[in-house]
């Protein structure tokens, strides 16, 4: 009984509820008392304990509602029938016509201010330099506006559950993509955005887990196909420390890695890969690794957690591979016409990389809510 | 729809126990940890453990009279959750590669560590709990972790008045206590 008496008249001190006069009556004792005092503080400590205990505890509960609550509205899923769908494609399609409106506001804009300096600039030579930082500027504003753009689509998915991204590039003028099935795990649709941050809509045509490959198709009006692609495939074998290098989207920009190849397989000795020494960074999932000839040797995939600047790729065999495999079987695959030729060869990167950025694109995956 | 948080007040939300906070915290952050999990091995139980686990470490941070959060909220918890899922993928053995997928992350192993050290506090505390037996773990729980006033505990499990219930809290309380404080002496 002592005991709890004693407990009772700490707990209360220690609520702030004692009055005055008992409270300095009680702090006296515990001034006096070190056996008091220490159990005022273990007291302490253990009510903090319990307070913390309790909040978790609350919290824990708290949390298994609401993702109980969300799996109900279909805000959030785990396999079974999505209940709401179509609402990210009536938001996409609602932002597509904002962006669509800023961009031809922005390029009307654009076209206006460089005509009229055109008009007004004197054809002296002074004034040219001049003129040619006007024009400058006015390429800025469109980059801005570029970015603008980004900015609200950057936002789309937040809501749309933007659910990966990564690197893709063409391996067939008409608009086909590769890219990592890892970028697109647990999406249903994806968009791709070239490096002018034109936006195309985009099919998942196919995936393949175990080669970790998937290949996308252009679906979008917008979309003019090329006549050929600048770099081609290459099927030979490479030589350790030959010149890699790579493009692709750790940033909303395009940029630009090179290493060497420093091994024939990847990780724990797995023959379909390449080991390249490159600092590669999250983003540039799926972009293509090349030659120095400008020959696409394999699509950049994982690096190695554990060590600095060692990337791998897939080889590109393995594109041929798959392609040969699903061609019989699936038609949308078997209009792919993949080319070894490379119209690159003994180019300078730079205008390697000039010839081949518009076939780089920027892949978001997305899912249904 | 626009955010209707910004960052700072969504954690400060979440501090608070606002309800409202911690389902936008759920909803914007989930299905990124969930694709996570799923990519590395995971079920979708194993999503719900990880994410929710990772809530509770970014709402004892967010509580904490220390707190910053130096980079984003999502970063975060994706961090802690990528930290948390490999160590439970070594745990079983099923790690047998470190390659990783590219995406940000920031250092979270100081968290973690922290986070850790009081959920095994809380464990002692859990064990102590449930190894008192009724009435005195319900009571003690009706109290500290339900809120519940001592009028309406008294009601609940029948004493006749208020300070029944309470001096029989008391005691209680130093019997937890007792079985706490034996464990966690050990532990330290």
């Amino acid at each position: 009984m002592e005991d709890s008496i004693l407990i009772q008249a700490i707990e209360r001190y220690l609520e702030g509820t004692m009055l005055p006069a008992e409270k300095a009556y009680f702090e006296e004792l515990r001034k006096n008392t070190p056996e008091i005092d220490q159990m005022v503080v273990e007291h302490n400590m253990f009510l903090h304990q319990m307070d913390g205990y309790s909040d978790q505890r609350n919290m824990k509960h708290a949390l298994h509602d609401i993702h109980t609550k969300l799996l109900e509205r279909g805000d959030i899923n785990e396999g079974g029938e999505l209940s709401t769908k179509g609402r990210v494609i009536q938001l996409y399609n609602k932002y597509k016509k904002v962006t669509a409106i800023a961009a031809s506001v922005g390029g009307i804009i654009a076209l206006v201010i460089s005509g009229l300096t055109l008009y007004l600039s004197p054809a002296s030579n002074n004034q040219i330099q001049e003129l040619k930082r006007e024009v400058e500027s006015v390429k800025r504003n469109q980059q801005y506006q570029g970015a603008k753009l980004k900015e609200v689509d950057s936002k789309l998915p937040k809501d749309a559950i933007l659910t990966g991204g990564g690197s893709g590039f063409l391996i067939d003028a008409k608009g086909y993509i590769i890219t990592n099935a890892h970028v697109l795990k647990g999406s249903s649709f994806a968009n791709v955005i070239n490096n002018n941050h034109d936006e195309f809509k985009a099919k998942i045509i196919y995936r393949d887990e175990v080669r970790d490959l998937a290949i996308l198709k252009i679906d979008d009006e917008d979309y003019t196909a090329l006549k050929s692609l600048p770099y081609g495939f290459r099927k030979s074998d490479l030589d350790l420390g030959e010149e890699v290098f790579t493009l692709g989207y750790p940033r909303n920009d395009i940029t630009y890695n090179k290493g060497d190849l420093s091994a024939k397989t990847g990780f724990n000795g797995d023959s379909t890969r390449w080991q390249l020494e490159m600092n590669a960074n999250p983003g540039n999932s799926g972009g293509p690794v090349l030659d120095k000839n400008g020959e696409v040797i394999g699509v950049l995939s994982t690096r190695e957690k554990q060590a600095e600047g060692v990337a791998f790729a897939i080889k590109s065999k393995n594109i041929f591979k798959l392609l040969d495999e699903v061609k019989d079987t699936d038609t949308s695959v078997q209009k792919i016409k993949i080319v070894s030729h490379s119209s690159m060869k003994g180019v300078e990167r730079s205008t390697q990389i000039k010839q081949m950025e518009n076939c780089v694109f920027l892949v978001q995956a997305f899912n249904k809510k | 729809m626009k955010a209707e948080f910004t960052e700072q007040a969504l954690l400060k939300g979440l501090a608070n126990n606002d309800s409202k906070a911690i389902e936008t915290l759920y909803k914007d952050n989930f299905n990124m940890v969930q694709a996570f999990i799923l990519n590395n091995n995971g079920s979708y139980d194993d999503a719900r453990d990880i994410f929710q686990e990772a809530m509770i470490a970014l709402y004892e941070k967010a509580k904490s009279d220390s707190f910053v959060l130096t980079s984003k909220i999502n970063t975060y918890v994706y961090s802690i959750c990528r930290r948390l899922w490999l160590k439970r993928l070594q745990q079983i053995g099923r790690y047998s590669n470190q390659i990783d997928s590219f995406e940000e992350t920031v250092a979270v192993e100081e968290d973690i560590e922290i986070h850790e050290k009081r959920n095994a506090e809380f464990a002692i505390m859990d064990r102590a709990l449930n190894s008192l037996g009724e009435p005195c773990k319900s009571l003690l729980e009706g109290y500290y972790v339900k809120k519940m006033d001592m009028q309406n505990l008294a009601k609940e499990f029948g004493y006749t008045n208020a300070d029944n219930a309470k001096n029989q809290k008391y005691k209680c309380l130093i019997r937890l206590k007792k079985l706490f404080f034996a464990q966690y002496n050990i532990g330290e």
